[in-house]
């Protein structure tokens, strides 16, 4: 199997040149770095070439990183089932880019945006149906960035005066507590070791 | 006097038995005809993925059981798998004999309930009550071997929680003898069926292309005639050591997808057997103290594994740093995780694919055109669970 991911990753390099800025291999899966104004022409040559025949979208996510200069990623998972490879596609994306919606290409990316642009607050561009998909209806804020707080900002309850739900903020009766555990406790030197002859031998 | 006919809005759920959980569907109904189908799901959404982050990854392993509740252990798979390559860890092989073995325990479950209640769904009420008392003896074997029927949170990184308690095997080999019966009993009740087949047949078709435009997996690939199972084309754990086959519709309609999961249930018996006959000695989870926890009885005996317990359950075990997508062939379909670490002992980000969000997704275009009351025989067929969906 890994020499089919070789001869991919090579394949690859080779038709997209520059627009490929990094790749490797870990765990028998192919990374590829990519601009995101390449990523049209590149999910459309990896689905359609024939070497390639990424069929099947699995999955989109994004991955927040607020320390970073381009705060988001966005990981577009795809599978070939032909080759029986996988591939992985990382994207670095500012808050404020707007993302060509991949809809077009694979139907099916279409819920999967939405719940990036629900949980993360990233915009699609062409996208035919960009609404909110698994938060409440009217619910603000984007739950899955780091700087979203676990508890959230509202509850719920039934009143049983006004007979209905009403949202109120959150009340805690003690502080969300986050303790530090963090230790210099490291892994057993014979792992460590293992590791690396392991990547060595590759 | 012309009246002209207009579309008619129907809201359907969130609370119907149809609706296989807290699905809300808005119908736009011409006649009986449906038009168009808006799902609206969410209902069930818990956060799943942020309260990941802020656990350690022992920790994370339970709210996999409440993701896909009717198959637990499968879901927890996916997520040991991918810790344990991050971490290079190997699984002793009978630990992953018994995770191969309560994986398909798993899947007979989920087929159970998903087969009984898409006949419910179809008016066929006896089917869900012999099947449901299968599905008791099963979850009593999950009982048995973690203590609890649902929520297990038996499988862990590195391997399983604890061996199959006495007598557990031979018991689960009894079972394998007398269930291929009762899939013969459900089979005289539905599989030649007139009004089953009526409801059935030709609905709800997909054809390969569009299983695999819409990411169709697992029995909504396999029944459009997607010969794709990883447990054959990509295995994981030990499954490359059985003998099973796969089960591949033609016509990819809703009867096709409930045959396919038939014929699964009577080779996950099979590889029931084989694992529980197959099975080696030794331990079931990984022997480095720095990973799975010690044993009780060495607490009191045994300074390192006193430290080690105490740092494994306040701090937990640290991840090196990197990014992995695994998968496994849960019962209703890929179910994966991309989980990235960043060296730290929390994950920084548990991404988890359902495969019942791209089916469920699929729902507008399979309906177009159906009438209404094909609505729930293609939402049983698509085998729908809320948990893993809304997640």
């Amino acid at each position: 199997m890994s020499n089919n991911l070789i001869d991919l990753e090579k394949k690859i390099n080779s038709t997209l040149t520059t627009n490929i800025k990094k790749s490797e291999i870990n765990f028998e899966q192919l990374y590829i770095e990519i601009e995101l104004k390449n990523i049209i022409s590149t999910i459309l040559f990896l689905k359609t070439n024939e070497k390639c025949n990424f069929k099947q979208l699995i999955d989109i996510t994004a991955v927040d990183y607020p320390q970073n200069e381009k705060r988001f990623k966005i990981v577009y998972l795809l599978l070939s089932h032909e080759n029986n490879l996988r591939i992985i596609i990382n994207i670095e994306v500012d808050e404020k880019e707007i993302i060509p919606s991949i809809t077009k290409i694979f139907p099916s990316a279409n819920w999967m945006e939405r719940e990036i642009y629900d949980m993360y607050g990233l915009s699609f561009k062409d996208h035919p149906d960009l609404r909110k998909i698994l938060t409440d209806y009217g619910f603000k804020g984007y739950p899955l960035r780091k700087d979203f707080p676990l508890t959230g900002h509202t509850e719920v309850r039934y009143d049983e005066n006004k007979k209905k739900v009403v949202y109120e903020s959150v009340k805690l009766d003690q502080e969300y507590r986050n303790f530090d555990f963090e230790s210099p406790w490291e892994g057993t030197n014979y792992i460590k070791d293992k590791i690396k002859t392991n990547k060595n031998n590759d | 006097m012309t009246k002209k006919t207009k579309t008619m809005n129907l809201n359907f759920g969130p609370q119907h038995p149809a609706a296989h959980g807290v699905l809300r569907l808005i119908l736009e109904l011409n006649g009986e005809v449906v038009e168009k189908i808006d799902p609206h799901i969410g209902l069930l959404h818990r956060g799943t993925e942020k309260l990941i982050e802020h656990k350690t990854y022992a920790q994370a392993i339970p709210y996999f059981d409440r993701l896909d509740y009717v198959a637990p252990m499968n879901q927890e798979h996916a997520f040991a798998l991918a810790v344990e390559k991050l971490l290079n860890v190997e699984v002793p092989a009978r630990g992953q004999y018994i995770r191969v073995l309560f994986c398909e325990i798993g899947r007979i479950l989920s087929h159970l309930l998903n087969i009984t209640t898409q006949a419910l769904d179809v008016g066929a009420l006896t089917p869900s009550l012999w099947g449901f008392e299968e599905r008791e003896t099963l979850m009593t074997f999950y009982e048995r071997v973690s203590g609890s029927r649902l929520h297990a949170n038996y499988f862990r990184p590195g391997g399983v929680h604890k061996d199959l308690p006495m007598g557990l095997s031979d018991d689960i080999l009894l079972f394998c003898e007398s269930f291929p019966k009762i899939i013969d009993d459900l089979e005289s009740l539905l599989t030649d069926n007139r009004i089953f087949k009526q409801r059935n047949v030709d609905i709800g078709i997909v054809t390969k292309q569009e299983a695999l435009d819409h990411s169709f997996s697992g029995v909504m690939l396999r029944g459009s005639g997607v010969a794709w199972d990883l447990r054959k084309s990509q295995p994981y754990e030990c499954y490359n050591e059985f003998d099973f086959k796969i089960p591949v519709g033609k016509n990819g309609d809703c009867y096709d997808r409930y045959l396919c999961r038939m014929e699964e249930m009577r080779e996950s018996v099979k590889i029931i057997k084989d694992s529980i006959l197959k099975m080696p000695t030794g331990p079931v989870k990984s022997i480095d103290g720095k990973i799975t926890p010690p044993k009780k009885e060495d607490l009191k005996n045994s300074m390192e594994a006193l430290i080690h317990h105490f740092k494994l359950f306040s701090e937990g075990y640290r991840v090196p740093k990197g990014e992995i997508y695994t998968a496994v062939e849960a019962p209703k379909g890929e179910f994966g995780v991309y989980l990235i670490s960043d060296g730290s002992s929390k994950p920084y980000k548990c991404k988890i694919r359902a495969p019942g969000f791209s089916h469920l997704q699929a729902m507008d275009y399979l309906l177009k055109g159906h009438m209404l009351a094909d609505v729930p025989a293609v939402l049983g067929s698509l085998d729908i669970v809320f948990g893993e969906v809304d997640r």
